[in-house]
């Protein structure tokens, strides 16, 4: 049975809580030859199971040619992840993926990178930023953009600093309520689309987080001259089966766990203009 | 494959059963039970519904006994489709449990299938079981539950003669013939039924029967019997792709008015063939030591269904009549390159309050094609 049907087991190897809700898990197959042989494209996600408990679709942060870790950052909003939010390393959960299409990598070769999040939304891309600075000269310009609501939802601050600091990388940070300690913007995320220096035409844009900030930032992005086809989005669904199966995640005609995660703007645009669907 | 015609008298049935029996199949075939035709194992011909009929209107399904015919197959359909018999209400995916000494195991639940045939499939219900097949077998993640009770099935169609006033499979294209998807088919006349094969295990089943040359009259009875069926609908969807009319029209107000109708129940999901939407859930028995992870229907209709860490998406009746609508038959298309209705009226009959998908859709895509009442 393949990990794709069947969960296997993965120890926590170590555990960092980033903020009052939000922490993240560093896993490891029990079975070093899963663990060696797992692969994952930035972007994909993984169902992680708690026994008696149940399943969650998570996003993996961890670079797929580092190996030897399978990283999750994770907010504490429901049944499943406050269970996960009380394990402790050693403790051990079901894995099974990775599922989904993820983020244009290869397209983007060359051209500079905008990834434009909002809330727990940088996580997602944490893995796109790692594997750009990885392979620094094969893009052009990196921009970081990150959107919270309040200063203090924002986390791996030591990280954007980190990143702030490497060769052709911007990176803007915006709350839409500030602090005494918020050193950056103060308002919606697409404020710092005015600062960001990229090549409209020569740029992919990647983003994540809810959808009214995606598509805020898709139109703007839009009345500035990117082409639709190089926005791109990670959408958000119900996912049980990651597969296709439950139904759960169709958003229109789209299966998000199996034709997502990450889809190209002009697929979506026409069921983001709608309400509840 | 396709045989020529053969005549089966009508007390040929038992050994119709009885040569379906053999190689350890078990016989699935129409029975009444609690006031409804369902599929259930039949051990001889007696067990079939003999004389029944079925009446079904929106909200309402009545079987009449009063019949004098003796027809086993005078009827339309029940809540059931083929669809609990390759897409289980309810199954075990996996097993975990902890071991003491080292740790945390999980165990794919077995798919033991026997041998089924079953007797008197509608069209309508073979065209949903292709559904279901593009849905559950698409690859790379083809489900082996799914496969493993398709693959065990022996289908022997009753081409429909005694359509429901609430079917219209004829305006689908899915009936009242079966056309394909069968391994044997029969035309019910008076005298008995009219049989061919439709693929090699039929032609098999068909070499075993007692069977007569079939009479130029039988053949005509046989297809007058389909042609009446399909005049004697009364309902139809639009002949076209309902995909541009529903997509312009998702803010329609007209969606609020169903809404103030509909009970959000799930009814139609339950009994619609094609539906396959299904939740996991995980269940622990109550020391903790081991955990079952089950597979089971769920519906659009809940509140469940599109919740997402905290909100839900399709919060009210409207979002989710809308939803349920619109998956059918719009983006059906995009996803398996047709409808997802097939035209057996379930949805209809089975509403509580009586909701008539042709109505709502000739509400919502009346563009002067007609759509009868």
């Amino acid at each position: 049975m393949s990990l794709s049907q069947l969960p296997a087991a993965a120890e926590i190897v170590e555990r960092v809580q980033e903020s009052a809700s939000i922490f993240t898990l560093r896993l490891r197959f029990a079975d070093e030859d899963l663990q060696s042989t797992y692969c994952s494209a930035p972007g994909q996600f993984n169902m992680i199971g708690l026994h008696g408990v149940g399943e969650v679709p998570i996003s993996i942060i961890s670079d797929p040619e580092e190996g030897a870790f399978i990283d999750h950052t994770i907010r504490a909003v429901g049944r499943v992840t406050h269970a996960l939010s009380a394990l402790r390393v050693g403790d051990v959960v079901g894995l099974r993926g990775p599922y989904g299409r993820g983020w244009p990598l290869d397209a983007a070769m060359g051209d500079d990178v905008v990834l434009v999040t909002g809330g727990l939304g940088c996580a997602p891309v944490v893995s796109v930023i790692d594997y750009v600075m990885r392979r620094r000269e094969r893009f052009g310009r990196l921009v970081i953009i990150q959107g919270v609501k309040h200063a203090e939802d924002l986390i791996w601050r030591q990280r954007y600093e980190a990143w702030a600091r490497a060769p052709d990388t911007q990176v803007w940070l915006a709350a839409d309520v500030g602090g005494p300690h918020w050193a950056w913007d103060v308002g919606p995320v697409t404020v710092l689309l005015d600062h960001a220096e990229f090549d409209h035409a020569k740029a992919h844009a990647l983003m994540c987080g809810p959808e009214p900030m995606m598509k805020a930032v898709a139109e703007r992005l839009l009345d500035d001259g990117m082409p639709a086809e190089r926005l791109w989005l990670s959408m958000e669904r119900n996912m049980h089966c990651a597969v296709g199966h439950c139904g759960h995640c169709q958003l229109g005609p789209l299966f998000v766990c199996r034709d997502g995660p990450v889809f190209p703007y002009p697929v979506l645009a026409p069921w983001l203009q709608h309400r509840s669907l | 494959m396709a045989s020529e015609p053969g005549f089966l008298p009508r007390d040929g049935l038992d050994r119709l059963i009885e040569v379906l029996r053999r190689d350890g199949r078990e016989v699935i075939g129409p029975r009444v039970r609690d006031g409804a035709i369902v599929y259930a194992p039949i051990a001889t011909a007696a067990d079939l519904p003999t004389g029944v009929r079925d009446a079904q209107s929106p909200g309402a399904y009545a079987l009449n006994a009063a019949s004098s015919a003796e027809r086993q197959f005078a009827w339309a359909n029940g809540p059931q489709a083929l669809k609990p018999l390759v897409f289980s209400p309810r199954e075990r995916l996996w097993t975990s449990w902890h071991a003491p000494a080292n740790g945390l195991h999980f165990g794919a639940a077995a798919h033991t299938t026997r041998p089924t045939a079953v007797i008197g499939v509608r069209a309508c219900d073979l065209a949903a079981l292709d559904l279901q097949d593009r849905h559950f077998l698409r690859e790379p993640y083809a489900d082996p539950a799914y496969r493993a009770r398709r693959e065990s099935l022996f289908l022997v169609a009753v081409h429909c003669t005694h359509p429901a006033d609430t079917c219209f499979c004829v305006s689908t294209g899915d009936g009242p013939e079966a056309a394909k998807g069968f391994d044997l088919a029969l035309h019910e006349i008076d005298a008995g039924f009219v049989v061919t094969s439709g693929s090699n295990a039929g032609a098999e089943v068909l070499a075993s029967l007692p069977l007569a040359v079939p009479a130029e009259a039988q053949r005509d009875e046989a297809r007058a019997g389909v042609a009446a069926a399909a005049a004697a609908q009364t309902r139809r969807l639009p002949a076209r792709d309902l995909r541009p009319a529903l997509l312009a029209r998702i803010e329609d107000p007209h969606w609020q008015v169903v809404a103030e109708r509909c009970l959000s129940c799930g009814n139609c999901t339950a009994v619609c063939p094609t539906c396959f939407c299904n939740a996991e859930i995980e269940e622990p028995v109550s020391d903790g030591s081991v955990s079952e992870h089950f597979r089971q229907w769920d519906s659009c209709f809940t509140a469940g269904h599109s919740r997402l860490h905290g909100i839900v998406v399709r919060a009210d009746t409207l979002a989710r009549y809308r939803q349920w609508l619109i998956h059918k038959l719009a983006t059906w298309h995009d996803q398996y390159g047709r409808s997802g209705c097939v035209g057996c009226g379930r949805c209809i009959a089975w509403c509580p309050v009586g909701i008539d998908l042709t109505a709502e859709v000739a509400v919502l895509c009346d563009d002067g094609e007609g759509v009868a009442p």
